[in-house]
């Protein structure tokens, strides 16, 4: 059972080696017995999963199943789940049951997933290391001492140790593809408004992205398959065809060109990623792909630019959660400021408190035009050096991370050395572009992530070319020495 | 000293959509407290907003019929504050590039002149919920189904110089949204909203006084009072060697007196930037025409139609068409009545006085157009003198017929043009008066015509107003001329 990928478990189902219902509660008892070594999930939905694994199962004996009928799944504690407590990881929602299923939850159910629980995450996925959660910190399954990444360290982790297939993201600096590269997996952020916002809780409106995590790129390319697509829900989704993921994996590469940014291989960047990444690329050359030397010279503003947008944004989305309506209010507040302030110190953690403030600074009268005026600009500069990268190549590839997982505890106490985890993922969200991450080697047992970087709406390139160094390469087989 | 005041207005006008700017619920007025809001007003985790069109289109036929320029790329911004009727914690409304740019609105004044008044732009935004303070046992109530209401906002430039001026501009701003149907301008349910920037300044200085803005005044009496009485207090505290504060002022009608709010140095740090939950609103050129083609006949132009085709004075023409209901009224009346003057001068007076005397909106009288025109035949036609109309007036109003006729015909209030029974009054009334008789026949041509109308008067009375005047004028004289 352990290390099925989603297209495994499809396979299985299909030739019905076991039943949905069988496969569904091999995974509850698995989360039950090994959970508590990582605190991947913070709820657990067992007995609607079974519910709907034995309701898929009946779907499939009549034809009537979708896409994924009858894959247990996991999702982000970020994504509203109808009549489940949805926590976002913070005190201040760890009363809240979601009335309603945010449309990837929606889209998925339709495709015939099974909800095995909702994973943990950092606190408002403000974090790459998934210390920030309410709910306790996540453990990495290849290294229990170490980070499993961040935000969606939960999802990674959980797949990682086997105790889901595949699961839900999201992105808004690296959220993905940083776990997912620290944990061993495959892991896509899709194009800015290829995927529905409605009903994930917000933290960068502009930059926040679902996707999907899993061991293979083709589980990815499954998954995305029902995720994506235009939502009249949501104003920034885009009303565009869903091109065909899966049947698009294995589109020849021979001839594309794969640009590799120097910037991603200065100061900072651990020598065995870099490495790793070397050889990878000579994979590429022998499935017939071009590698070419780019630049992307705005690279180094990528990270201050982001730490005014993102948390700008998060200071004006955070403030709903306020102790009127629902959610964490304090005690006997003694009039509305009193409610205010301590319902919001009480109810955030450090991290989010530290985000408000830097957000509301950085939107004050008289700041405003060094700050965020001035980082809108900036993010025009580094979306303009993508957009001329594309016009030599199709692909740009580089590190996902400039370290492996990195000891827990270690940067909790020194946030920028934590933001600059993600310098290598940061820009993609400032530029809105797909990107994906995949495991191409190891370093003292810690999984190495290679990210791919598409042009806008081109998700179906880079699962291509992921999926067919998967088919070269088994680093995607390697099971993580906590696993099931 | 001689001073000059200076006012500028920001209306808030309710849009008459039937769902809400940026979700898919009902605006509907008077629903009990939180039925008409759904996850997205109430600002669940997760929620986002989707511009409703009709509410942008309503926003375009403002800025068309104010002659404004349309902003065809314009962006909604956050506006940050707490506050437990605003969800969210911020309100989506329009800054840097509002939907409606510079335009002018032309208010009529009482001594027939008009003024060009500025608008500065108009902007589409969202309204709070209500925060409800009785019965709650001394905690607050929000009620949000209000949160999320389409509005705009319409800041005049400070071109305002006085509170009749005030109110004539507000009562134009009324009329417009209601001639375009964009609001149904209810200002007892709170669908037109005013905010005054009110300073004053000696006449002739050219740079503006301090101003203090005054919150929610909602009725046009209260704007026009409320402004009197803080331009008096600006006054009296300059000329008492004080200074007028930058501050947010309340408007206490019962005390009619303004009060201090918060000061400018209290004012919150709205840290606007853009929505990023809602794309630029672009535009295409082609709406904008074929918004155009929908436009009715604005106030203004009606006016200049009815002087012109009417012939009726540009004070009537103006008092019939500040409601597009009234113009309609007096449409159709005149067209039943086939007398436009005197269907302007009934619906301007016995109709108007009776509306307000009852407490009644044109809507809900009592008495239709095509009865109105019906009842003004009869006068031209001479069944029934103006005086009879009236009672005629009276009995439609109270519902004691269908038509004018039928009530004329029932209570028997022909006028009597008979010559045979007018004669036999004229000679009753003649015996009954041999002095005035005398004197008549000795006094001269200036007299008499005076002394012929004592007795009109008296075979009025004896007929009790049915005598047709023109007949007992004719019949008098000759008894009389001899």
């Amino acid at each position: 059972m352990p290390n099925h990928t989603v297209a495994d478990i499809l396979r299985g189902l299909e030739a019905k080696t076991f039943s949905s219902e069988e496969i569904t509660q091999q995974y509850l008892d698995a989360i039950v017995a090994h959970d508590p070594r990582y605190n991947s999930y913070i709820t657990v939905t067992a007995a609607a999963a079974l519910e709907q694994a034995r309701a898929a199962d009946l779907a499939r004996q009549n034809g009537s199943g979708g896409l994924l009928c009858g894959v247990p799944i996991a999702h982000k504690d970020i994504f509203c789940t109808d009549g489940v407590r949805t926590s976002c990881a913070s005190k201040m929602l760890n009363n809240f049951i979601a009335p309603y299923n945010a449309t990837i939850v929606t889209k998925l159910a339709q495709a015939g997933t099974i909800t095995l629980g909702k994973t943990n995450m950092d606190e408002f996925a403000m974090g790459s290391s998934n210390e920030t959660s309410f709910y306790g910190a996540v453990r990495n399954p290849w290294n229990t001492d170490c980070v499993p990444g961040g935000s969606s360290g939960g999802s990674a982790a959980a797949i990682a140790a086997g105790l889901a297939p595949a699961a839900t993201g999201t992105d808004t600096g690296g959220s993905i593809r940083q776990p997912a590269a620290l944990c061993g997996l495959t892991g896509l952020k899709p194009t800015y408004g290829r995927v529905s916002r409605y009903g994930m809780i917000a933290f960068a409106s502009s930059l926040d992205q679902a996707g999907p995590m899993a061991k293979t790129a083709e589980d990815n390319a499954l998954l995305l398959q029902a995720m994506a697509g235009f939502d009249p829900l949501d104003s920034t989704s885009m009303q565009l065809p869903v091109p065909d993921f899966v049947g698009g994996l294995n589109k020849d590469l021979k001839g594309l060109k794969i640009g590799v940014p120097k910037e991603y291989f200065s100061e900072g960047l651990d020598p065995a990623i870099g490495a790793a990444v070397e050889a990878a690329l000579d994979e590429y050359r022998k499935l017939g792909a071009e590698i070419k030397a780019i630049s992307l010279p705005h690279t180094h503003l990528a990270v201050p630019c982001y730490y005014i947008i993102a948390p700008a944004e998060a200071s004006a989305n955070l403030s709903r959660f306020d102790g009127v309506r629902y959610g964490y209010r304090c005690e006997n507040p003694k009039d509305l400021d009193d409610l205010y302030t301590r319902t919001r110190a009480e109810g955030f953690g450090a991290e989010v408190k530290r985000r408000i403030l830097i957000g509301t600074y950085a939107l004050s009268s008289g700041f405003y035009d060094a700050y965020y005026r001035k980082a809108q600009q900036i993010r025009r500069l580094i979306k303009q050096d993508f957009n001329e990268a594309f016009k030599e190549v199709d692909i740009i590839a580089g590190p996902t991370t400039p370290n492996p997982a990195f000891a827990l505890g270690e940067k909790v106490s020194d946030p920028l050395t934590m933001y600059l985890e993600d310098i290598y993922t940061i820009a993609v969200n400032l530029a809105g572009l797909p990107a994906i991450s995949l495991p191409v080697g190891l370093t003292q047992g810690k999984p190495i992530g290679l990210q791919l970087i598409g042009r806008d709406f081109d998700e179906a390139s880079l699962l291509a070319a992921a999926h067919q160094y998967q088919q070269r390469s088994d680093w995607h087989r390697q099971v993580a020495p906590g696993s099931v | 000293m001689e001073w000059e005041v200076v006012i500028g207005l920001e209306v808030h006008v309710q849009l008459n959509t039937k769902t809400k700017i940026f979700s898919g619920s009902s605006t509907t007025f008077g629903a009990a407290p939180n039925t008409q809001a759904s996850a997205v007003d109430l600002a669940l985790p997760g929620t986002l907003p989707v511009l409703n069109e009709q509410a942008l289109k309503k926003a375009i036929l403002f800025g068309l019929a104010i002659d404004a320029d349309i902003c065809m790329a314009s962006v909604f911004d956050r506006k940050n504050y707490f506050y437990p009727d605003l969800p969210k914690g911020y309100q989506t409304t329009q800054m840097d590039f509002p939907i409606v740019g510079p335009g002018i609105v032309t208010i009529s004044l009482s001594d027939g002149s008009s003024r060009d008044i500025r608008v500065h732009h108009a902007h589409l935004e969202e309204d709070a919920g209500k925060s409800l303070h009785e019965d709650y046992h001394g905690m607050t109530g929000i009620d949000l189904n209000r949160a999320g209401t389409p509005l705009i906002e319409i800041v005049s430039e400070p071109d305002l110089r006085s509170a009749e001026e005030a109110v004539a501009y507000l009562r134009k701003i009324h009329s417009i949204v209601t001639y375009l149907d964009i609001s149904d301008g209810d200002l007892s349910q709170g669908s037109l909203r005013c905010d005054a920037n009110v300073s004053v300044r000696p006449k002739g200085q050219a740079e503006y006084g301090t101003r203090a803005e005054i919150k929610n005044i909602n009725s046009f009496r209260f704007v026009e009072r409320a402004i009197k009485v803080e331009v008096q207090r600006q006054i009296e505290l300059i000329e008492d060697g004080g200074k007028v504060k930058q501050e947010t002022r309340l408007y206490d009608s019962d005390k009619n007196e303004t009060r201090a709010m918060r000061s400018k140095e209290e004012a919150n740090d709205y840290r606007y930037f853009p929505c990023p939950d809602l794309l630029p609103v672009v535009i295409e050129q082609s709406l904008v025409d074929q918004l155009k083609t929908t436009m009715p006949e604005l106030p203004d132009a009606k006016r200049q139609r009815f002087e012109q085709a009417y012939g009726l004075s540009s004070y009537d023409a103006a008092l019939l068409t500040t409601e597009r209901a009234i113009a309609n009224y007096f449409e159709a009346a005149a067209d039943a009545a086939g007398d436009a003057k005197l269907a302007a001068n009934w619906v301007n007076g016995e109709l108007s006085a009776a509306l307000n005397r009852d407490n009644l909106g044109i809507a809900n009288s009592p008495v239709s157009a095509s009865q109105l025109g019906g009842l003004i035949q009869r006068i031209v036609d001479n069944s029934i003198s103006g005086k009879i109309a009236k009672q005629v007036f009276e009995a439609l109003w109270n519902g004691e017929g269908d038509s004018a006729d039928a009530i004329i015909d029932s209570k028997g209030l022909k006028q009597v043009s008979d010559t045979g029974a007018l004669g036999a009054m004229v000679d009753e009334v003649l015996a009954a008066n041999p002095d005035q008789v005398e004197q008549f026949r000795g006094a001269d041509e200036g007299k008499r015509k005076k002394m012929l109308g004592f007795f009109v008067g008296q075979i009025m009375k004896a007929s009790k107003g049915q005598a047709n005047p023109g007949v007992i004028n004719k019949i008098l004289n000759e008894k009389l001329g001899g």
